[in-house]
Order: structure tokens, then sequence, then C-alpha cells
């Protein structure tokens, strides 16, 4: 199975198509297609992983590539590449997929686009499998954008509303800024791989120190500003939450699992480009931690004035992504990919269980909420053991993945990240106590009868929970298995991804910190420990929640902000030099130039010019009514006179050579 | 067994061209100058067959069948334009087919 993986990307690809053709004739309008392709893919994925365990330790990445075609010189080919990362991402990917598969049969029942939406679910997971098992940087590319356009399909679904298809251009043409850096990268990086495409000799080149530093950073830079745009970094975050206008089920399997992952994916996939390029082992502060701690701060600190739901689990996602880049950035590579691998599962129950929620109420806003507990079990319980995953309560999943991360970044010398991680942890919990405050105590404050959703929507939420409670035990200490399955290693080039064991001390520290922001989210909302009314009476908070609610002015500083601040000081000043400088200056050279114009009309223009124009247009005439003769519409005619003229340049030809 | 020579081939051709030539060009009716159009065609594929065949080179050949497959299209397009001038003027003789004369 492992050397013939290219199978899993092509199957969701049939099935777009078989549904495309058939799925309106179907009795369930093409959802089974998509299941019953997602479901095979996942057999064959898990089959997959079976068989990648079971190798001999060390175990080989598969591969297999066929070119597509050459171009001077330069092979342009399509193959895979199956390492434990890979396989890992193949076996989430899938199953996530088939879950949402599953869940949008209940959510999107009766929806004017169901097949076409079945059709872009399974475009997407084909493209994003693609990605995974790709073996070069170009197929990457390919599939990376096909995500994109995935994405944009499935963000503006209910095209009609305006506010839904603007988010979805403003989603695509984000990601594309960053996406313009990524082809940079990918050409960068072909040359000074000595005119290869292959990642697996990108990654040892540049572990070897065949490739110049100051390239390897210049061309990782650029890679990174497609990171930024499609996993959401700072500042390309803007697009993330705004793509929550596509429907429930594309934002967790999309917004949260799997596309959004796709930048971190890359990072680890070129590994080698990052670790040498940043100096990562040095420590200190670099460019791509840098980037990844601040994503985790800002996104955090959003997540609490957003009352839409889906909102507060998108600036989760963002920051959640920015524990990625940042345990990347740290040298903590085992634990983003685990934090990846958890993340997924734990974030899709979200937002699934998000879509339960607005199903039932019918509005996304968690005003309209609360009280829910009563009315829907199943997504209660689900949501929040989410919840306490995302928190990083153990010993669920969260836990695990969050604790490797803020231990690679205390081991490997980066005391600063360790300090961002610690910070984020606590926001994490506090906001996620908001929102579940909001959602499911107090009374319902909404319109309608609320209730619980059907089993197609049940079922994956359960399952995910299991998922989200068991998936961080994979690597927990007595355990350990995960690192051993993902991590890689390039020939040549001795173990260079430092894993760390597991640390009691650092592990109670960030519980006691997830616990303390529950704890005071839960004093402010339950206990009412503070005093109301603070942020009415506190200038600096009321500051600050201004700032928030406005997404730290972002949005405007791009789009009107830059232009108006510089615009209107530029404005008044070229006002006041109109009137009194130029103004003069205009008159004088308008006059003087009416003199000389009178100068150059009479002697240039009446005489010169015209005498030149009117010879031309004589001359036309004259030359003209010669050439007619030779025009006399009869084809043999021309003929022989192109015979003659091929005639004399073939004897020229024949004297000269 | 005759012994052939490169030009026995390049005489043929040459020859077989300037046929065409000469229909082309005094030819009246229309189908005929189609007819030696293909004639020069050939002759151009009888010296490129020769020269591959020659010079142990498969290229005069790949030439020669491109060669085939656009005469067959120029034909289609000649003929529906003879056809053309036939309704309208119910001859085809090219030297009254006048009227872009400038």
């Amino acid at each position: 199975m492992l050397k013939n993986a290219w199978l899993v990307p092509l199957i969701p690809a049939v099935s777009f198509v078989l549904i495309l053709a058939f799925g309106k004739r179907m009795p369930k309008k093409g959802s089974e297609i998509g299941i019953a392709a997602l479901g095979v893919a996942f057999v064959l994925s898990l089959v997959a992983a079976y068989e990648w365990i079971g190798e001999h330790v060390p175990r080989h990445p598969v591969k297999s590539h066929s070119t597509w075609f050459e171009m001077g010189g330069i092979e342009i080919g399509v193959g895979i590449h199956i390492d434990g990362l890979a396989v890992m991402m193949l076996v989430v990917v899938t199953f996530i997929s088939l879950l949402v598969h599953v869940y949008s049969t209940g959510y999107m029942h009766g929806d004017r686009r169901y097949t076409y939406f079945f059709a872009a679910l399974s475009l997407f997971t084909a493209s994003m499998l693609m990605l995974v098992v790709a073996d070069n940087t170009l197929q990457l590319l390919v599939a990376w954008e096909l995500v994109g356009v995935c994405s944009f399909m499935l963000i503006g679904h209910w095209w009609e509303e305006q506010n839904n298809s603007d988010a979805a251009i403003k989603a695509f043409l984000t990601t594309r800024t960053g996406d313009i850096g990524l082809l940079l990268g990918i050409v960068t990086l072909f040359f000074a791989a000595g005119r290869s495409f292959e990642i697996e000799n990108l990654n040892r080149m540049a572990l070897n120190g065949e490739i110049g530093h100051g390239l390897l950073l210049v061309g990782g830079a650029l890679l990174f500003l497609g990171v930024m745009g499609k996993s959401a970094q700072f500042p390309l975050h803007v697009w993330l939450p705004d793509a929550m206008a596509g429907p429930t089920p594309v934002s967790a399997l999309i917004h949260a699992a799997t596309m959004v992952v796709a930048g971190v994916y890359l990072v680890a996939r070129v590994y080698g480009v990052f670790f040498t390029g940043f100096s990562i082992e040095a420590g200190g502060i670099n460019l791509v931690a840098l980037i990844g701690g601040i994503t985790v701060l800002i996104a955090a600190a959003l997540a609490f004035v957003q009352d839409d739901v889906k909102k507060v689990l998108a600036y989760s996602t963002v920051s959640q992504l920015g524990y990625m880049v940042m345990a990347l950035g740290v040298g903590a590579w085992t634990a983003a990919v685990f934090h990846l691998f958890t993340h997924a599962f734990f974030k899709a129950l979200l937002f699934l269980g998000s879509g339960s929620l607005i199903h039932a109420v019918h509005s996304n806003n968690m005003s309209e909420m609360g009280g829910l507990r009563k009315y829907m079990r199943t997504t209660y319980i689900t949501f929040i053991l989410g919840s306490l995953a995302l928190a990083g309560i153990f010993p669920l999943a969260g836990f695990w993945s969050k604790d490797e991360i803020l231990l690679g970044a205390s081991e490997n010398g980066f005391p600063l990240f360790l300090v961002v991680g610690l910070l984020g942890a606590f926001m994490t919990a506090a906001y996620m106590t908001r929102a579940c405050y909001l959602i499911f105590a107090g009374e319902y404050r909404g319109h309608g009868h609320p209730h619980e959703s059907p089993p197609s929507m049940a079922w994956p939420l359960r399952i995910l929970a299991v998922f989200a409670v068991l998936a961080g035990l994979l690597n927990a200490p007595g355990i350990g298995l995960f690192h051993g399955w993902v991590e890689f290693e390039v020939e040549g080039v001795e173990h260079f991804l430092e894993f760390h064991e597991f640390n009691p001390g650092l592990a109670f520290g960030s519980l006691v910190v997830a616990v303390l922001g529950i704890g005071v989210a839960a004093g402010y909302y339950l206990r009412n420990a503070f005093p109301r009314g603070v942020m009415a009476r506190s200038g600096a908070l009321r500051t600050g929640h201004r700032v928030l609610l406005n997404k730290y002015y972002l949005d405007d500083l791009f789009i009107n902000g830059v232009i108006r601040k510089i615009q209107y000081p530029i404005a008044r000043a070229a006002y006041w030099i109109n009137q009194n400088v130029l103004d003069g200056v205009v008159n004088a050279v308008g006059v003087a130039a009416r003199r000389s114009a009178q100068v150059l009309y009479d002697f240039v223009d009446q005489k010169g010019i015209d005498g030149i124009v009117n010879g031309a247009g004589l001359g036309a005439e004259e030359s003209g009514s010669i050439l007619r003769r030779t025009q006399t519409g009869r084809v043999q005619q021309y003929a022989a006179l192109l015979f003659g003229a091929s005639a004399i340049f073939a004897m020229a030809l024949v004297a000269f050579t | 067994m005759v012994r052939l020579y490169l030009n026995q081939f390049l005489l043929l051709a040459a020859v077989l061209f300037s046929l065409g030539v000469y229909g082309v060009l005094a030819r009246k009716n229309a189908v005929l100058v189609l007819m030696s159009i293909e004639l020069m065609l050939n002759a151009v594929n009888i010296n490129l067959i020769a020269f591959g065949a020659f010079r142990d080179n498969v290229a005069g050949q790949v030439f020669a069948l491109f060669v085939v497959a656009i005469a067959a299209a120029e034909v289609g397009v000649g003929l529906a334009i003879v056809l053309l001038i036939f309704r309208n003027r119910a001859n085809i003789d090219l030297d009254e087919s006048n009227l872009m004369k400038g």
C-alpha cells in the first residue's frame, strides 16, 4: 500500500468527477459517492499506516516518481514521497473528511447546491491528499493552489449574500498575497538545490551545508510568506475569521483541521531549509518563532471579544496554528507535528459542535444561545470535552501536545517563547471557558425551541470526542510511539530532530496555568467574583476592549488607514502649494506659452509641418495610384509574383552560401 | 538489382514541381489549380523522403507525414472556396474572378 499511496488522492478525485456527472441523478444526490470514496480512502490510509509502523526501524521513505514532461532540460514530474509525516497526514485528512462528509448530509440537508457542495468537498480532499504525498515542491505548489481554490468555492458556497462572496474573495486574495512569496521561494530553492524540485534532495543539501546560508535564509523567508498566508499567521491572518461565512462543516474540515495546517506541513516537510536557514539550533529569536509567538497572543486576545461562536473558534485556530509555527521555530519539530495531529481532532470536534448549535438555534451569536446544556446533551458533553482538550487539561489530547511545545521551547534555549506559550495556554483556557459559559450556562436567550441534532451529526461528534480525549496518549510518557513513527531522517546527516522526554514539572506548571485560566474566566462569569461594570469604569480596559473589537484595526489599516492617514495632510499641503505657488507659475508659463505658440504657429506649423504632412499625403496618393495597377485581383498573377520572388530569393541563397 | 541514386529522385521531384508550377500559373479551372498545388506538395514530399532515406534520418519521413496532413486540410478549405465561388457565379474560371481588383 505504501508504494501505491497515490491511490489515496486519486479516489476522491474520481469521486469528484462522478459526483459532478451523476450526482444529481443518485437517490442521495451524490453524497453517497463522496462518503463511499472517503471510506475507501480512509481504509487505504489505515493500511498504509499499519504497513509503515510494521517496517523495520530505521524506516526509509517509500518513493515513486514519474516524469510528467521535460522542458528545456528541466524535469517536471509527479510522484509520491511517503514517510511517517505523510502517512499521519493521510490518516488525519481522510478521517476528518469522512466524518465531515457524514456530518454534512445532516447539516446541508435540503441545500440548494447540495450535490455541488459534495463535489467540492471531494475535490478539496483530493487536492489536500495530493499536497500531502507530493515529492517535489512544484507538485506541492499545484496542490496548494488547488486547495486554495476549493476553499474559495466553499467559503462562498452561499454566494447570494454579499458578505459571503466578499469573505471568499478576501480569503483568496490574502492567501494569494502570501503565495507570491511561496512561488518565488520555490524558484529560489530550485536553483539553490542545483535545478531540482525534489524535497528530499532539498532537505539533504540544506542540512549538509551544500547550499549557502544566505540563499537558504532568503528561500526560507519567501516560503514562509506563503505559510503566513495559508496558515493564517500574523499579519495575514485576517482572512480566516471572515472565512467562517462558509458552511460550518467546511470550517471544520478546511479552516481548522486540514487546509490551514498546510503551511505548518510545508515547514515541517522542508524543515532542513528552515532549520539551517534560520539557524534554529542557535536558540534566541528567529522569524518563524517570532511570527508564531505573536500570532498565538494576538489571536487569543481577539477570541475574548467575539460574539459569533465560529469566530471564537476561528481565532482559537489562528492561535493554535501560531503554536505550531512557534514550535517549528523553536526546533520542536515533533511537538509541532503532534500538535497538528491532536488539534485536528479537537478543533474539528469544536467546529462540528458549533455547527450543531447553529443548526439548533439558527444563529451564530452566543448572545442568542445560553442554557443549551438542557436541550442538547450530546453536543454539550462533546463540546465541553473538546474545549478541555483545547485548553490543555490532563489527560486530554491538547495537554500532551501543548506540553511538548513548551518543553521544546525551554530545552532548546528559547525562554521568551516558553513565556509566550504559557501566556497563550492561560488565554486559551480562559476564552474557551467564556464561550462555554455563554453557550451552555444560564437561560436560553434565543427564539424558538432548540433541539438536538440528527444522528448523522451527533455521531461524528461522539467519535471525534473519543479521539479528542485519547489522541494525546499516543505520545504520552510510557507509550511514546508517535515520535518514532513520524520523525524523519536525512541520509548522511545525523539525527537532528531532538525529542525531549516528558518533564513532569513543566507539565504540571502548564496544567496549573490552564486551570488558572479556567478559574479566572469562571470567576468572572459564574461567581461574579470581580466587580461588574469594571469595563465601564476603567478607561484603559475600555480602550483595550475597543481595540480588540476592531481586530487591532488591522483591516482598517490595510484598507483605509494607510491611505487616509497619509492622504489628508498631503492633500492639504498640496492645495496650499497649488493656490499660492503653482498658480503664479502656471499663469506666467501660460502667457509665455501663448506667445511662443503664436510664433511657432506662424512659422513652424503653417509652413514647415503642414508642408511635410501635405507632401506625405500627396506622395502616398501618387505611389498608391502606381501600385494599384499591380492589384489585378487575379489569383494566378499573384501566384506568379510569389513564385518569381521565391525563385529570386532561392537563387540569392544559393549564390551567397 | 538496379542501383538508385539520390539525383534520380531529385530530378523526378524537380520535374513534378515544375509541372505543378505551370499548372498553378496557367490553368483557368480552379479545381485543376488545386490539383497542381497537390503536385507541388508531393514533389516536395519526394524530396523529403529521398533525403531522409539516403541520409538515414527519420525526420524526412516525419515531415512528409506532416505535409500530407496539412495538404488534406488545405484541399478541404480550397474546395470549399471553389464550391462557394461556383454557387455565386456559376463558373470557376479564375480569370473571371477578379472582384478584388484594386
